[in-house]
């Protein structure tokens, strides 16, 4: 029994402490040096945020060379794919376009209503920055959604900026270096925005769960009044984004509203990163 | 002018573990794309773990170091995190080669699940209690079980190379 033991702990000596003939460091000294830059980290250290931002300026540069053979492949299958359902997706789109084109007449009249209106609450806000971005790494790992783009503060993206596909949001700023940024995408699990469910209206908190859709938070009893295909838009509640940009479609499953969202996140290649101010 | 061809191409050949891991972790190659639900690997885990074991000091320690920062910039985990993962990976194989008399790949593949169980554990543990960043206990199991089930056939085509090697040596 005493012999087990000391075998067992002359084993976790040697593996831990031992260093190797060609080893230049100890597995003990590179550990305690991780977990110096992990507590650094927490306490936002200066040196750790330079040697952070500089790494990052050069790990999201090689990254986007080294992936391009993945992103060859990737392409391929994608494309493949959508040769495939092409025809299906004629169909859907055909249906798409002639119901699009009868709501695109009452759009414009609502529009210039609404506005009319919000200019009586001073909530009338234009976009005043926009930019466009270039997506140059999109590896969402399974447990954070995110991508990087090729603009920073020299663009003068700050935190917190939307970040949009088209017309629709995907996500906000959470990183912003000299010529790169992180997006948090909408359905990262730590994604949280004030939404405000149409027509009737509701208000809520949309979350990423981590897959393709999102959740609706802080709804209390009102799960039964929210339908399918009911539109999700952002609230402007808390002045995080502008109100009224389009997110998302309710989607019913299991009595339970989940939230498909307009954009595919899988496909970005540009975005536009916008900021918004009230109008004086 | 020739021979130093052939000495730089064995140096790729025999590095190529080290290259890989580099690889990886700049481009997390998981198949996301495939779009099937909470299907991921952690490859640069069968990959760390394998050389440790088999290739003795092929894998520096310093590298490997290196390469968690990296991967921690790439993902957008704190950084510091990988690093902390893969060298016990290391440490975690270098003990098993201590005690291992008669190698065996079951044996190997079983204590590699339990290595990676409680890697996992520790990532999970560092990121929500003390960066209080949220991570979906669902995705780290099923990478836990995919992980572990990749290591067979990762470990088999990985002593094929080293038999490569083995030979071009001799």
């Amino acid at each position: 029994m005493e012999t087990n033991r000391d075998d067992f702990i002359i084993a976790i000596r040697s593996a831990f402490l031992k260093k190797g003939n060609r080893q230049r460091f100890s597995l003990t000294t590179l550990i305690v040096i991780s977990i110096i830059i992990l507590i650094f980290e927490k306490y936002n250290f200066k040196a750790i945020n330079l040697l952070k931002t500089s790494l990052k300026e050069i790990v999201y540069r090689s990254t986007f060379i080294v992936s391009v053979p993945e992103n060859l492949i990737k392409n391929a299958y994608k494309l493949s794919l959508e040769h495939i359902n092409l025809y299906d997706e004629y169909k859907k789109l055909t249906l798409e376009y002639k119901k699009l084109k009868a709501e695109k007449l009452n759009i414009e009249f609502i529009k210039s209503e609404n506005k009319i209106l919000k200019s009586k609450i001073e909530d009338i806000k234009d976009q005043n920055y926009e930019i466009l971005a270039k997506v140059i790494i999109d590896k969402q790992s399974p447990f954070l959604k995110s991508i990087i783009v090729n603009r920073g503060s020299k663009d003068k993206i700050e935190l917190g900026m939307a970040v949009l596909d088209g017309d629709f949001l995907v996500g906000k700023v959470v990183e912003v270096n000299y010529l790169t940024s992180r997006i948090l995408l909408l359905s990262d699990l730590n994604s949280k925005i004030p939404v405000s469910i149409e027509p009737d209206g509701k208000q809520s908190i949309l979350s990423g769960t981590g897959g393709k859709h999102g959740k609706l938070q802080y709804l209390l009893n009102d799960n039964l009044s929210i339908k399918d295909e009911d539109e999700v838009f952002t609230s402007g509640s808390g002045n995080i984004f502008n109100a009224g940009i389009p997110v998302g479609k309710v989607k019913i499953k299991d009595n339970f509203p989940e939230i498909v969202f307009h954009s595919d996140f899988s496909q970005l290649r540009l975005v536009k990163i916008v900021t918004f101010e009230i109008r004086e | 002018m020739q021979l130093s061809k052939v000495f730089f191409l064995k140096k790729i050949i025999s590095s190529a573990p080290i290259i890989l891991l580099f690889i990886s972790v700049l481009n997390e190659f998981d198949f996301n794309y495939l779009n099937f639900k909470y299907f991921s690997f952690n490859f640069p885990y069968i990959l760390i773990f394998y050389w440790s074991l088999k290739g003795g000091e092929k894998l520096g320690y310093g590298l490997v170091f290196l390469a968690g920062l990296i991967n921690d910039v790439v993902v957008g985990l704190p950084i510091g995190i990988s690093s902390i993962l893969y060298l016990l990976i290391c440490g975690f194989a270098s003990y098993l080669r201590n005690i291992t008399l008669r190698p065996s790949l079951v044996k190997e593949w079983f204590f590699f699940l339990f290595t990676i169980s409680v890697v996992t554990t520790i990532f999970y543990i560092i990121n929500s209690i003390f960066f209080l960043v949220k991570v979906d206990y669902y995705y780290l199991l099923f990478n836990v079980i995919f992980t572990f089930i990749f290591y067979y056939m990762f470990s088999i085509i990985f002593s094929y190379y080293s038999k490569f090697i083995g030979k071009e040596n001799d």
